[in-house]
C-alpha cells in the first residue's frame, strides 16, 4: 500500500524543502537500483526513492517509466533513459550511452505503479520555474489524492506567488484534505469550500466520494456544494449548447440571408439558392487550388481573396438567371418555384461533370484552426470566425439596404413596385441587381460553409429547405425577422439534440416550425398593412 | 349577449380597429334598417373598406359590437362563410369573378344553396334552380353570353355579373363597393336603377365616390372620416354640412 | 352510367387507352411467343407498371394543384406511406423464408434484436387491413396536416414550402433504424402477394393490369370530382380564393377533401408500385421526387388530368431511356424540362393541343391585358367585343 509509505515520503520532502541535500546523491543512487528488482512493489519503493532524493534527474526517470522508456540490464542492474527519439541516457548519471538492445527491458508497470509515479511526479514538480508545470503538478496530486504530499504541497503553498498556480494548489490540498481520515473537520470544510470554488466535474466526483465516516458537518456542506456544482455545470452545458445553436443559427443566417433578399424583396421563390451557395463554395475551391499550386506563402488570405470573387461568381450567375427565366414568371411564384428547381439540378449535374460528384477538399487557414476555452466553454475557431462573419455579413447588409440608393430602391420596390416604378425606378433593373445581390450573398455564404461542411455538388440541398423556414419562421421581407429566425431555429435545434437526438431533434424542430407557420402564416416580423396582400 | 334588442338589421356599436397602432376606424356605430339603402362617403382612408371587411368577418375589430338582424348574430365571432351564409353579401371595388368559369357556372356558384362540401359533390341542378339562373341572367343583361367565360367579358358586364351573383345568394343586405367605377354614364344609371330596384326587397348599402352616382340613388348618406362618422341624413343636408366640406376640400 | 359529359373527349379516349393497355399488355406478354414483333418481353412489366403508378400519382397531384391551386411538394410522401403500408404486408407474407427464419419478425428487426412487433406492425399480415391502411395511413397524415394548414389560411408557396418539409420530416424520420420501417435499407426481397409469387410472370401481368385499372379508377373519381359542382368551387377557390370565401364557401373544408382524397389516390398508386418493383425505402420521401412529380404534370398539363397522367408516362420513360443511354446528361435534360415547360409550354403538351385543336375549328379570341392587368376580350380583328 501506498499508504505505508507516508512518513518516509513526508520526511524525504521535508528534507528537500529544507534544502538539505547532502545524502541526495547516494539516495538517488541507491533508489534507481530497485527498479531493476522486476517487482511491483520494489519498483513502487523505487520510484519514492527517486522522489524523495531530489536528484535533478528524479523527474526525468519517472516521467520515463511513465512513458514506458525506462530501461534495466539485469545482468549490473543499471538504468537507462530511453529518449523519445531513441537515444540512450544513463539515469544515474545522465550521459549518453550506448547499449545492447536485447540485453535491455523496459521497467514494468501496473496500475498502482503508474499511480505512484503519477503522483511522485506532481511532487517532483510542484516547485518547478514554469507556472504551467506547477499546476500541471498541483493537478496530478490532485488526482492522486496523495495524503503524502500533502507537506509538500503546503510548503508550495507558502511560497507560492502566482494566484492562479495558489488555487491549484489549494484545490489539491483540499482534495488531499477530504480524502484524508484524520484531517481535521475545519480542515475539510475548507476543502469542501474551496472544491465548490472549483466547480467543475473533478470538484463534484470529490464531492460525491466523501467517505461515511467524514463528520455529518461536512457531509452536509460537500452535498450542498455537490448540488450547487451539478446545478452550475447544467448551466454551463446549457451555454454550451446554446453556443453550438449560436454558430448553428450563423451558418442558417448566411445561407438564409440572400434568401430573405430575393423571397423577401421580390417575391422570388428561388430553389438553386442553396446552389449558389454552392458555387460560392466551390470558388473558395479553385482559389485554394491556385495558391497551393502557384501562391503557397498566400494560403492564410485564401478565404479573403475568396470572398469578392465568390460574390461576384454566385451574384454573375444569379443575374443572368433572373435575366435569362425569372423575369418572365414574375408574378407567378409557383412557376418560378420549378424553374428555379430545374436550374438548381442544372447547375448541381454542371458541377458534377466539371469536378466530380466526390468531396472537394476546402483547407482552413492556420489562423482558423484550434479552440478557446471561454469560462468552461469550448469554443472552435472556425465557428467563432463564422459567427462574426455572419454577423458582418447581416450589419452590411442592413447598412447597404438602408444607406445606398440601391438599398432605397430596393426598398421602394419592397413596398409598392408600381408605385416604384411610376416614381422613375427601373423596377427590372432594381430586380435584376436585388437578385445578383441576394445570390453574391449566398456565394460568400458559400466561402464560410466551405469550411465546415464538405464540398460537394449536394452542399446546396442540404441547406434549402433550412433557408426556406427561416425565412418563413422570421418573416419574408424582413433582415431582422431572418436574424431571429435562423438564430432561434439554431438554438432550438442544438437544445432538442441532447434531449430527443440529433435526427429526432430536427424532425422536432421542423413539426414545430410547420405548426408556427400555420399559427402566423406570414412568420414573426410580418409586414403588416394595404399592400401586403398584393 | 346583447341586452337591448335593436330593430336594425345591421348594428355597429362603438366598432375600432387598430393596424399597428393606426386606427383604421375609430369607434365607428352604424346602423342600417330592413330594406334601407345607405350611401357611405368619405375620403380615401376614410375607413370604408375597413368597415366593410368587420361587417363580412375578413377583421376582426380590436373593440366594439357588430350584430346582424336585430343582434341575432354576432359578426365578430363567426368566419366569413358563416356570415355569407347568414345572408350578407358583398361586391368588391374590383370586379372579382370566376374567370375560369362561364358567366352561368359563376351565377350557378352563387346560388343560395346547401354549401357544405358533400352536398355540393352530389349536387344536381333542379328546375327551380335553372329558372332562377334564367331570370338573373335576363335581369343582368347577360343572357346572350351565358356560356361565355366570365375573363372574356368587358369591365361593365363583370361588375353587373358580379351584381347578379349577389342576388343569386339572396342576401339580406349588401355591401357595394364602388359600383360605378370604370363605368361609361349610361352603365352607371343602369347601375343606379338595378341598385334601386334591388333595394325594395333587402338592404343595400353602397360605399362611392362618385356623387353624381351617389345623387341619382337619392339615399341617406353617411359620411365618414378618419374612422367614425362624420355627418349622416340626406344628401344635401351632408354636402351643406361645414366639417364635410372642410375634410374634402382639405381646408 | 358514364356520360359524355363525366369523361368529355380526352377523357373518353384516354379511358379507351387505359383500359386496352389492361388487357393488350398482359396479354401480348403472357399470349404471343417471345420472338414475336408485338411481344411484350417480361422485364418490361414491371417497367411499364410502374409507369402507371407514377401516372396515377400525377394524377392525384393535378387534382389538387390543377383544380384547387395546392402546389405539393410533398406527395411523395403520401405515395411512399401508401407504399409502406404494402411493404409491410408483403414483409409479413414472407414468414419464415427471411435469413433469419423467425415466423413473425421480418429479418430487420431481428437483426435488431427486437423481440416482439412493434403495435403499428400488427394486422398487416391480413390483407384487407393492410389494403384499408394503404388508404387510410396517406389519408390520415393528409387530413391531419390539411386541418392545420387551410384553417390557418396558409396558401400559394408558403403551403408548398412546408409540404415539402412535411415530406423532409417524414424522410428523416424513415431513415432511423428505431421507427421501424427498415431504416435506410426499407422494405424488400418480398416473396408472396396474396399467395401468388411476386416474381412470376402471371403475378407481374396481373398486377400490370391492377395498375392500369386502378389508374382508370382514379381517373373517373376525378372526373367525377372535378365536373360535379365542388370541382367549379375548388377552380372558384384557385382562382378567387377570397371571393369564394364571401359568397359563402368554407373554403378550408373544401381544400382538405380533395388534399385528402388526393393523397389517398397518392397512397394507393405507392401500393401498386412497391411490389411491382420490389422494394420501398425512404428515399422515396426525398423532396427532389415530390418536385419531380410536380413536373410531370407540367409537362402533361396542368389541370387536364388526363395529361397529368400523360405526363407521369412520358417523363419517366423519357427518364429510363436517357439514364440508360446518357445517364450525365438525365438531370441536365430533366432541369431544362422545368425551365422549358413553365416559360415555353405553361399548358403543357395535353393543353396546348387541346388548344390547338378547338382554336382551329374556332375564330380566334385573344386575351390582352389592359393597364389594369384586367383581361379584356377583343376579337381577331382587334376590337373591343362591345359590351351591351
Amino acid at each position: 500500500m501506498v499508504l505505508r509509505n507516508f512518513p518516509a515520503i513526508a520526511f524525504a520532502l521535508c528534507l528537500i524543502v529544507l534544502g538539505a541535500g547532502s545524502a541526495r546523491a547516494d539516495a538517488y543512487t541507491d533508489a534507481l537500483a530497485r527498479f531493476a528488482a522486476d517487482s511491483y512493489s520494489e519498483t513502487e519503493a523505487a520510484i519514492e526513492g527517486v522522489a524523495a532524493s531530489g536528484h535533478p534527474l528524479a523527474a526525468e526517470v519517472v516521467s520515463a517509466l511513465q512513458a514506458g522508456r525506462l530501461l534495466v540490464r539485469a545482468a549490473d542492474r543499471a538504468v537507462f533513459i530511453r529518449d523519445p527519439a531513441g537515444g540512450l541516457k544513463d539515469a544515474r548519471t545522465g550521459e549518453a550511452t550506448t547499449a545492447n538492445a536485447a540485453d535491455l527491458k523496459a521497467v514494468r508497470l501496473n496500475n498502482r505503479v503508474r499511480r505512484a509515479a503519477d503522483a511522485a511526479m506532481g511532487q517532483l514538480t510542484l516547485r518547478a520555474p514554469d507556472p504551467r508545470r506547477r499546476i500541471e503538478a498541483a493537478a496530478a496530486v490532485f488526482k492522486s489524492r496523495d495524503a503524502g504530499a500533502l507537506a509538500a504541497i503546503e510548503s508550495a503553498i507558502a511560497a507560492e506567488q502566482d494566484p492562479g498556480v495558489l488555487r491549484a494548489f489549494r484545490e489539491a490540498r483540499a482534495s488531499i484534505a477530504l480524502a484524508k481520515p484524520d484531517a481535521s473537520a475545519a480542515d475539510q470544510v475548507a476543502a469542501v469550500e474551496v472544491l465548490r470554488a472549483k466547480g467543475d466535474r473533478d470538484a463534484l466526483a470529490l464531492l460525491r466520494q466523501i467517505p461515511p465516516s467524514a463528520p455529518d458537518e461536512v457531509r452536509g456542506l460537500a452535498q450542498l456544494a455537490a448540488s450547487s456544482i451539478e446545478s452550475r455545470l447544467a448551466l454551463l452545458q446549457r451555454a454550451q449548447d446554446v453556443a453550438y445553436g449560436v454558430s448553428l443559427g450563423s451558418v442558417l443566417l448566411l445561407a438564409a440571408i440572400g434568401l430573405a433578399i430575393t423571397f423577401g424583396v421580390m417575391g422570388v421563390i428561388n430553389m438553386a439558392h442553396g446552389e449558389m451557395v454552392m458555387l460560392g463554395a466551390y470558388t473558395t475551391f479553385m482559389v485554394q487550388e491556385v495558391i497551393r499550386t502557384r501562391f503557397p506563402e498566400l494560403f492564410g488570405a485564401s478565404l479573403f481573396i475568396a470572398l469578392p470573387l465568390a460574390f461576384l461568381v454566385a451574384g454573375a450567375v444569379g443575374v443572368l438567371i433572373e435575366h435569362s427565366v425569372i423575369r418572365f414568371l414574375y408574378g407567378r411564384p409557383l412557376e418560378t418555384l420549378l424553374a428555379t428547381w430545374g436550374i438548381s439540378l442544372i447547375l448541381q449535374q454542371a458541377v458534377r461533370s466539371i469536378f466530380g460528384a466526390q468531396n472537394r477538399e476546402v483547407g482552413t487557414p492556420a489562423w482558423m484552426s484550434g479552440s478557446v476555452d471561454l469560462w468552461g466553454l469550448t469554443l472552435t475557431w472556425n465557428r467563432i470566425v463564422i459567427v462574426l462573419f455572419a454577423t458582418a455579413v447581416f450589419v452590411a447588409l442592413l447598412v447597404a439596404l438602408k444607406h445606398t440608393s440601391l438599398g432605397l430602391q430596393i426598398r421602394a420596390v419592397t413596398q409598392n413596385r408600381r408605385m416604384a416604378g411610376a416614381m422613375g425606378i427601373r423596377t427590372d433593373w432594381v430586380d435584376a441587381m436585388t437578385f445578383g445581390l441576394g445570390s453574391g450573398v449566398a456565394g460568400i455564404a458559400g466561402v464560410a460553409l466551405s469550411q465546415i461542411d464538405n464540398v460537394s455538388p449536394n452542399l446546396g440541398q442540404g441547406y434549402i429547405i433550412d433557408s426556406f423556414l427561416v425565412v418563413v419562421f422570421g418573416g419574408v421581407g424582413n433582415l431582422w425577422g431572418t436574424l431571429v429566425g435562423a438564430m432561434s431555429i439554431g438554438i432550438a435545434n442544438k437544445l432538442l439534440e441532447p434531449v430527443a437526438g440529433a435526427v429526432l431533434g430536427k424532425i422536432l424542430l421542423l413539426v414545430a416550425v410547420i405548426l408556427f407557420i400555420q399559427k402566423r402564416p406570414r412568420g414573426l416580423f410580418a409586414l403588416k398593412g394595404r399592400f401586403v396582400e398584393a | 349577449m346583447q341586452t337591448t334588442t335593436t330593430p336594425s338589421l345591421l348594428y355597429l356599436d362603438a366598432v375600432s380597429v387598430v393596424f399597428d397602432g393606426f386606427r383604421a376606424l375609430n369607434n365607428l356605430s352604424l346602423a342600417i334598417d330592413q330594406h334601407e339603402m345607405r350611401a357611405i362617403i368619405g375620403p380615401n382612408g376614410a375607413g370604408k373598406t375597413t368597415m366593410m371587411d368587420v361587417i363580412t368577418g375578413k377583421t376582426r375589430p380590436t373593440s366594439g359590437q357588430a350584430s346582424f338582424e336585430g343582434g341575432k348574430y354576432d359578426l365578430t365571432k363567426l368566419d366569413e362563410a358563416s356570415i355569407a351564409q347568414l345572408g350578407i353579401g358583398r361586391k368588391f371595388q374590383t370586379p372579382t369573378v370566376f374567370e375560369m368559369h362561364t358567366v352561368e357556372d359563376n351565377l350557378r356558384l352563387a346560388l343560395k344553396a346547401d354549401r357544405r362540401a358533400v352536398p355540393t359533390l352530389f349536387w344536381r341542378e333542379s328546375r327551380a334552380e335553372r329558372e332562377r339562373v334564367d331570370s338573373l341572367l335576363e335581369r343582368i343583361r347577360l343572357k346572350d353570353h351565358r356560356a361565355r367565360k366570365a375573363a372574356e367579358l368587358s369591365h361593365g358586364q363583370k361588375q353587373w355579373l358580379e351584381i347578379g351573383m349577389l342576388l343569386a345568394q339572396e342576401p339580406k343586405l349588401l355591401l357595394v363597393d364602388e359600383p360605378a367605377a370604370g363605368m361609361t354614364d349610361q352603365e352607371t344609371a343602369d347601375t343606379a336603377d338595378l341598385l334601386r330596384e334591388i333595394a325594395r326587397t333587402r338592404a343595400v348599402v353602397v360605399v362611392e365616390h362618385d356623387m353624381v352616382f351617389v345623387r341619382d340613388l337619392g339615399v341617406k348618406v353617411t359620411c365618414l372620416h378618419e374612422g367614425s362618422v362624420l355627418a349622416e341624413g340626406p344628401l344635401d343636408q351632408v354636402s351643406a354640412n361645414e366639417r364635410v366640406i372642410e375634410v374634402y376640400l382639405g381646408r | 352510367m358514364i356520360s359524355a359529359r363525366l369523361l368529355g373527349r380526352t377523357g373518353t379516349i384516354f379511358l379507351a387507352i387505359v383500359l386496352a393497355v389492361a388487357v393488350l399488355v398482359p396479354m401480348s406478354n403472357l399470349l404471343l411467343p417471345v420472338g414475336s414483333p408485338l411481344h411484350v418481353p417480361d422485364y418490361m412489366m414491371p417497367l411499364l407498371g410502374k409507369y402507371l403508378c407514377y401516372a396515377l400519382l400525377a394524377l392525384s397531384v393535378d387534382l389538387v394543384w390543377g383544380y384547387a391551386g395546392i402546389l405539393s411538394l410533398g406527395h411523395g410522401a403520401f405515395f411512399a406511406l401508401g407504399g409502406y403500408a404494402m411493404g409491410m404486408y408483403l414483409m409479413r407474407q414472407i414468414g419464415t423464408r427471411g435469413v433469419y427464419a423467425n415466423p413473425v419478425l421480418p429479418d430487420f428487426m431481428v437483426f435488431l434484436n427486437w423481440k416482439e412487433l412493434p403495435w403499428y406492425w400488427w394486422g398487416f399480415d391480413h390483407f384487407p387491413f393492410a389494403a384499408l391502411m394503404v388508404l387510410a395511413a396517406p389519408g390520415l397524415l393528409a387530413f391531419v396536416f390539411g386541418w392545420f394548414a387551410f384553417r390557418s389560411r396558409v396558401t400559394g408557396v408558403y403551403l408548398s414550402i412546408i409540404t415539402q418539409a412535411m415530406t423532409f420530416a417524414l424522410l428523416l424520420a424513415f431513415f432511423r433504424n428505431d421507427m421501424g420501417f427498415g431504416g435506410n435499407n426499407g422494405l424488400t426481397d418480398f416473396k408472396d402477394i396474396l399467395g401468388f409469387p411476386v416474381q412470376a410472370q402471371g403475378t407481374r401481368a396481373a398486377l400490370f393490369a391492377l395498375s392500369a385499372l386502378a389508374l382508370a379508377g382514379g381517373f373517373l373519381l376525378c372526373r367525377f370530382i372535378v365536373t360535379s359542382k365542388l370541382g367549379k368551387v375548388l377552380v372558384a377557390i384557385r382562382d378567387a380564393e377570397s371571393r369564394t370565401r364571401f359568397i359563402g364557401y368554407r373554403v378550408e373544408n373544401y381544400k382538405l377533401f380533395v388534399w385528402t382524397v388526393s393523397a389517398m389516390l397518392a397512397g394507393l398508386a405507392g401500393a401498386l408500385y412497391v411490389p411491382q418493383v420490389g422494394i420501398i425505402n425512404p428515399s422515396e420521401f426525398a423532396p427532389a421526387n415530390s418536385i419531380e412529380t410536380v413536373i410531370w404534370v407540367a409537362v402533361g398539363g396542368r389541370g387536364t388530368l388526363a395529361g397529368a397522367a400523360l405526363g407521369g408516362v412520358v417523363v419517366n420513360a423519357g427518364k429510363t431511356w436517357f439514364t440508360g443511354m446518357l445517364p450525365e446528361l438525365w438531370l441536365f435534360a430533366l432541369g431544362a424540362l422545368f425551365v422549358l415547360v413553365t416559360l415555353f409550354l405553361p399548358k403543357g403538351i395535353l393543353g396546348t393541343f387541346t388548344e390547338w385543336w378547338t382554336g382551329r375549328r374556332r375564330p380566334a379570341v385573344a386575351e390582352i391585358e389592359d393597364e389594369d392587368g384586367v383581361a379584356r376580350a377583343i376579337d381577331s380583328r382587334g376590337a373591343p367585343v362591345p359590351a351591351e
